[in-house]
């Protein structure tokens, strides 16, 4: 069944139990993301320390399991690793979620390309791939400090 | 009444979802087609089609006729008192910004108020806001009370000598509250203050009676009422349509036109620009008839007896919380789940043919108010049955056992 795919163990857990689900202290790049056709919204924090490696990054919001889950295990995942690095493993997600069918990234371990992949159950779909995304759009926007609100209807 | 026959002349229902039968309950964002309807545009367009209005050929006069007739049959189905009171525009939407455009336009400057709900849809808000910008009108929202319900005396609180407008909706399309608005009407004309009725919700559900309620405006989606989409109504009363400016200029709508200026067409056409959705309008005939055939008081009781039978049935569900509990409540069952997000309930649902809307239903004002992001809801229309709640219930109890796992 599909729907097992989708609410899968570990996406329901980090829905219920969002991790990084606060807001950074001393942060130095922020963005907020909107989807307003459900009205989820996320706030994401990032603290970079002076050689643009992610010392913190947390975020607030509500959503559903899959957009928590969502933005839960970014959070996780990106902790600790370089600019670059965040953007590459967002760039693959993004074209994970919507063409490929693997993650190709060199960055992240096998287990927690696993962990990721577990995301991809929204593929099938449609209307809720947003749901998945909306975090990882706003996160980009953090790193190129665009102050600008993501707005989930207005990228494809 | 016999559902399963009144279910059997809407073609959607032989198809399955998911393998599963389709239990449809959107209807408060559109409802489902009967045959005769989806029948009536294909023959108009295989046999009978034309524009209307314009040419003097065969076709163009038969289309025209029938076209006409729609208003006419619209007009007798609303009680209206003429039927050059009923104006057709794209959907509700448009209806209602054609009142906020040109009443706007013609009667309104700064520091004017209008007064709207708490529960009004963005359609009856957004074009509203539109004369914030422009007038410096100022908008007041009457506010609802714990059980999701308007009450007279909420919107008597807001009134002034500025008050210019009431605009409100007939029947939430989340709490499902039915306002009382042939007293809100009342109300308003003792103080000469007009009254547009957001009837999205109303129109399909409710008999309407336009010279009891009284009100000076009343704006209908047929998509909403077992009618094509691409169509709406503007039940307006006739002292309006002429003193108000036309909406949009084009072809259609003029009297004589000269390089030097143009005289407007009598009603309804200066309020009908450009070809209309000609097709949409001869089909909705259909949808009346459809309506007068099973008789709408029947279709009160059938969906009044379904929505308390809803409202039980989820209220025993210990994990289920309603939005709203009004007295007065049509066919409409919004709630939230514990732990659960609206989204996942209407995919988790969707999986069972179980078709629900989630998210805040263009009614971000009212969802702030409550405190919730978004709603599940379940709406009803006149194919809908007890089993279909009993499934609802089933669905949403997989829900819980999906997410407690
Ligand atoms: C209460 C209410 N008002 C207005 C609208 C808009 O109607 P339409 O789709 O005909 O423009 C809707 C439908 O979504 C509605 O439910």
């Amino acid at each position: 069944m599909e729907l097992k795919e989708l609410y899968q163990e570990i996406i329901l857990d980090h829905g219920k139990n969002p991790r990084n689900l606060r807001k950074t202290e001393n942060f130095n790049k922020d963005a907020k993301g909107h989807n307003p056709l459900c009205g989820d919204k996320v706030h994401i924090y990032l603290k970079l320390d002076e050689n643009k490696k992610v010392q913190d990054i947390s975020f607030e919001g509500q959503g559903c399991a899959i957009s928590m889950a969502s933005a839960s295990i970014m959070t996780d995942l990106v902790k600790g690793k370089e600019e670059y690095e965040v953007k590459e493993i967002v760039k693959d997600f993004l074209e994970m979620i919507k063409e490929k069918d693997q993650l190709n990234n060199k960055i992240l371990e096998e287990n927690e390309k696993t962990k990721l992949m577990c995301l991809s159950g929204v593929k099938k779909y449609p209307m809720r791939v947003k749901c998945a995304t909306l975090s990882w759009h706003t996160l980009t926007s953090a790193i190129d400090n665009t102050q600008e609100e993501i707005n989930s209807e207005k990228i494809d | 009444m016999n559902i399963e026959n009144i279910k059997k002349q809407f073609p959607i229902f032989n198809n399955k979802v998911h393998n599963n039968d389709l239990v449809y309950l959107d209807s408060a964002n559109s409802s489902q087609k009967p045959q005769v309807v989806v029948d009536r545009i294909y023959d108009f367009y295989t046999k009978e089609f034309s524009n209307v209005g314009r040419s003097v050929h065969y076709l163009a006069v038969a289309a025209t006729n029938l076209y006409e007739e729609t208003r006419s049959l619209v007009q007798k189905y609303i009680n209206a008192k003429d039927p050059n009171e009923i104006v057709f525009t794209k959907g509700a939407t448009e209806a209602i910004n054609l009142v906020a455009n040109t009443f706007g336009e013609k009667f309104l400057k700064e520091g004017d108020e209008i007064i709207l709900t708490e529960l009004e849809h963005h359609s009856n808000y957004v074009p509203w806001h539109y004369l914030r910008r422009s007038k410096g009108v100022q908008i007041k929202f009457a506010e609802i009370n714990s059980e999701g319900e308007i009450s007279l005396e909420s919107i008597e609180k807001l009134i002034t000598s500025k008050t210019k407008m009431i605009a409100i909706t007939h029947l939430s399309n989340v709490t499902g509250a039915i306002l009382p608005i042939k007293e809100i009407t009342q109300l308003a004309h003792s103080k000469n203050i007009p009254v547009l009725i957001d009837g999205c919700q109303g129109a399909p559900h409710l008999k309407l009676d336009m010279q009891e309620i009284g009100c000076d405006f009343y704006a209908i989606s047929c998509h909403k009422m077992y009618g094509p989409t691409g169509l709406g109504i503007l039940y307006a009363k006739k002292k309006w349509l002429e003193a108000l400016p036309p909406y949009q200029g084009g072809g259609g709508m003029i009297s004589e036109v000269k390089k030097d200026g143009i005289t407007f067409g009598d009603l309804p056409n200066k309020y009908e620009a450009g070809t209309m959705a000609t097709a949409q309008v001869i089909a909705f005939a259909e949808s009346i008839k459809f309506l007068n055939q099973i008789g709408i008081k029947n279709i009160e009781k059938h969906e009044s007896e379904l929505t308390k039978y809803g409202e039980e049935v989820l209220r025993k569900n210990n994990s289920v919380k309603l939005v709203g509990s009004p007295k007065n409540k049509g066919s409409v069952l919004s709630f939230t789940l514990d732990g659960i997000h609206a989204h996942d309930i209407a995919t988790i649902l969707d999986e069972d043919g179980v078709a629900i809307r989630a998210g805040h239903h263009c009614c971000q004002i009212l969802h702030d108010k409550l405190g919730l992001s978004a709603t599940a809801r379940a709406s009803l229309g006149v194919y809908n049955t007890k089993d279909d709640i009993d499934k609802l219930n089933e669905s949403i109890n997989k829900c819980k056992k999906i997410f407690d796992r």
